[in-house]
């Protein structure tokens, strides 16, 4: 796959409103214990403009999807099937449906296309600031030197620009803070350095893999508040990865849940919150506290847990924890994506895909 | 409640005021970290990590305690078990009809006792078992310091620790690589049990952890509690976890309590700014109430410990702050239904809590 870097700019298609179309994407890690399928099937589309959260437990293969965009899964992990469709805008023009198409799964991970796409276009922030931003240079050095990898600017207009995004981010003192070292900062402050340094190009999207899941409470309070404005300065796209069903709730336009490897339903926010149509994503939603809920009630759990990655079960692979299981069916079968309506899928073979329509079964999979 | 304690002749320690249902009774603890600066390595100030706690635990109780990181829920913990020396201050523990002892005082060497009754529980389950140790000798191992059990006794009693918490016996041989992060949870938590603790000390245990297994591992813990009698101190940032768990809950900011009341109390109608801005901070799972909620987004960090404000702590960042509030310091007083705040204003403020909805 990685081999041919044609451009394809004719054959594939985007919703006129679609920033990022990933469609039945793989990216398998081929490791001596055998063969982990870290995403198999995942399938979504990130609108312009919005924010699409991807939620899942730990393993079921979030964050590879990111790293896959981006073409930086570490090895041996390799896109192995797909398509991920990114509409990239030309510089200077305004973000509109026009632009051309590239399909990032077909580029060359180390080319010169995919290196001004990685950090330029699409920018991505990640969970712990202090392992992701260098200890021995500050802050403002690193955001000046993501600036001048992709724009040919002067060092002054480059630091400029750093002082001026690290004040957007809300870095108290921008100026003194520049030349500050990642340990001189609280956490807090790290994850807005990190937000500066990944908006200092202007992304068309950025990839938020778990921004606040090392904050508290109030700082990720601030974190999303400052996220949100932010979208509405730049109008980015955002996806944002989470395992905090509460944070899903603030922050997403729509939702893919994630479940080994496989996207097991999609929607608009609303709808999946109030509407859920897959068990796990039910089980998911019944599972966490609620406050107000009151004291000493009991959770629901679901059983079991997350399977090995090097043994995925037959079929479904959530059949073996689900409630609504089918014997012969769920455990034989791999559920094909439904469409319920337009931006609306689930993968259960409770809702069709299910012997009866067996010549449907093989799509995508 | 409060009927006199024991009246035993308890030399030096007080055993006023509390009752006979008190577990740990916790006064004025403190524990100060010395910043060493210059050639003599004096100390040039001291880390405020702890500074003048007051809280009882009641036997069979949960108490919650909550704060946002640095604000020394951890450090207390540890007191508690004494992996930290606290600098001043008294943990009176009420083992079975005997007197107090003051665990902050007691020697390292007689320690052991109370390490028996008071257990651990770790964040991180897969930092804080042995890469090395199979199952049996990580549960064991308490058994075999004690002096409980060894040989085949010891097995049986892993055995039947581990189905305890949900575990095959069979894993016994097994090293901790081979578990997941929920499993390994539950094996630290057999651990902990190993013992029979009276009191067991949860720091976060369960904030690295998946919502599915997390669900469990709560119910797990309840439980737990229900059947041996336990009493809990459940050390965790997630207020959603606490309401769930917990009978009361002090909330703490820089090393001191600002609000201490039951758990409902707490959550519907709390009386402290920070309290209020806390529970306002948590995201609701609910995405038709994004909207429709003002949320009260706190400026800045937490205070320094090192250089704690003047008068209140939280009043650089408190959105009801006054003068009198960057002056003088509120002491945590009694609002007459057995809980308390540390706020000038609390009467005044008319704060927003948890409503309950239908989600």
């Amino acid at each position: 796959m990685v081999a041919e870097s044609v451009q394809t700019s004719a054959s594939p298609e985007l919703d006129h409103d679609s920033l990022l179309s990933v469609r039945a994407l793989q990216t398998h890690f081929p490791l001596d214990q055998g063969l982990v399928k870290a995403v198999d099937g995942a399938s979504f589309d990130i609108r312009q403009g919005t924010t699409l959260c991807v939620v899942g437990e730990s393993g079921c293969g979030k964050s590879v999807t990111a790293r896959s965009i981006l073409q930086i899964v570490d090895r041996p992990g390799r896109v192995v099937g797909g398509e991920i469709l990114f509409r990239r805008q030309r510089r200077g023009a305004g973000k509109g449906p026009d632009g051309e198409i590239v399909d990032l799964a077909a580029l060359d991970p180390k080319g010169a296309q995919m290196r001004r796409i990685r950090g330029g276009d699409i920018a991505m922030i990640f969970q712990e600031p202090m392992t992701s931003l260098s200890p021995v240079h500050t802050i403002g050095n690193q955001i000046v030197e993501a600036i001048q990898l992709h724009e040919n600017v002067s060092n002054r207009e480059a630091k400029e620009r750093a002082v001026e995004v690290l004040h957007k981010v809300g870095v108290p003192r921008a100026k003194q803070r520049f030349d500050s070292y990642p340990f001189e900062l609280s956490g807090g402050l790290r994850q807005r350095a990190m937000i500066a340094m990944a908006l200092s190009c202007n992304p068309a999207l950025l990839i938020a893999d778990e921004p606040t899941t090392a904050l508290d409470v109030t700082t990720q309070a601030q974190i999303l508040e400052l996220m949100r404005e932010l979208q509405d300065d730049y109008g980015m796209a955002i996806m944002f990865i989470t395992h905090d069903l509460g944070v899903v709730a603030e922050m997403a336009d729509d939702v893919v849940v994630m479940y080994l490897g496989m996207t097991v339903e999609r929607g608009d926010v609303v709808s999946i919150f109030h509407d859920p149509q897959h068990p796990y994503t039910r089980a998911l939603l019944r599972s966490i506290p609620t406050m107000g809920m009151g004291t000493r009630t009991r959770l629901n759990t679901i059983k079991g847990m997350v399977p090995d990655p090097y043994d995925r079960p037959h079929g479904c692979p959530f059949h073996n924890r689900c409630g609504e299981y089918m014997p012969g069916t769920c455990d034989q079968i791999v559920p094909p994506p439904i469409d319920l309506d337009e931006h609306r899928q689930v993968r259960c073979l409770l809702h069709g895909g299910a012997p009866s329509s067996g010549v449907r079964n093989e799509v995508n999979t | 409640m409060t009927t006199a304690g024991h009246n035993v002749g308890t030399a030096g320690i007080a055993g006023d005021n509390v009752g006979d249902d008190v577990l740990l009774d916790v006064r004025n603890l403190q524990l100060h970290f010395p910043i060493r600066r210059g050639l003599m390595r004096r100390p040039a100030g001291y880390v405020r990590a702890v500074d003048g706690l007051d809280f009882v635990i009641r036997r069979g109780e949960t108490l919650g305690l909550v704060g946002e990181s640095g604000c020394g829920k951890t450090s207390t913990g540890r007191c508690v078990v004494r992996s930290y020396d606290p600098t001043g201050g008294e943990i009176l523990y009420h083992g079975n009809g005997t007197q107090p002892a003051d665990i902050a005082k007691v020697k390292s060497t007689a320690l052991k006792q109370y390490r028996r009754a008071i257990r651990m529980i770790f964040q991180d389950p897969h930092s804080s078992l042995n890469p090395r140790m199979t199952l049996r000798d990580i549960v064991g191992e308490p058994l075999k310091v004690h002096g409980i059990a060894s040989g085949s006794e010891l097995d049986e009693r892993v055995a039947s620790l581990l189905q305890t918490v949900g575990l095959r016996p069979e894993y016994m041989s097994r090293y901790p690589h081979a578990f997941s992060g929920g499993e390994r949870q539950r094996v630290g938590i057999a651990r902990a049990l190993s013992l029979d603790p009276r009191l067991v000390i949860a720091d976060e245990a369960i904030s690295a952890l998946d919502v599915s297994v997390r669900a469990q591992i709560l119910n797990l813990l309840q439980d737990l509690q229900a059947d041996r009698h336990l009493t809990y101190l459940f050390i965790s940032h997630d207020l959603s976890v606490v309401e769930y768990l917990c009978d009361r809950v002090a909330v703490m900011y820089v090393g001191k309590i600002v609000e201490m009341a039951d758990t409902a109390s707490l959550f519907t109608a709390p009386q402290h700014p920070y309290t209020e801005a806390l529970l306002s901070a948590v995201p609701k799972p609910d995405p038709l109430l994004r909207d429709r909620r003002e949320r009260i987004v706190l400026s800045g960090d937490v205070a320094d410990p090192a250089d704690p404000p003047s008068g209140c702590y939280f009043h650089p960042r408190c959105p009801y702050a006054q003068p009198i509030c960057a002056t003088e310091e509120p002491p945590l007083r009694d609002l007459g239904n057995g809980n308390s705040v540390a706020c000038h204003f609390a009467e005044e403020l008319d704060l927003r809590g948890v409503t309950a909805h239908t989600g």
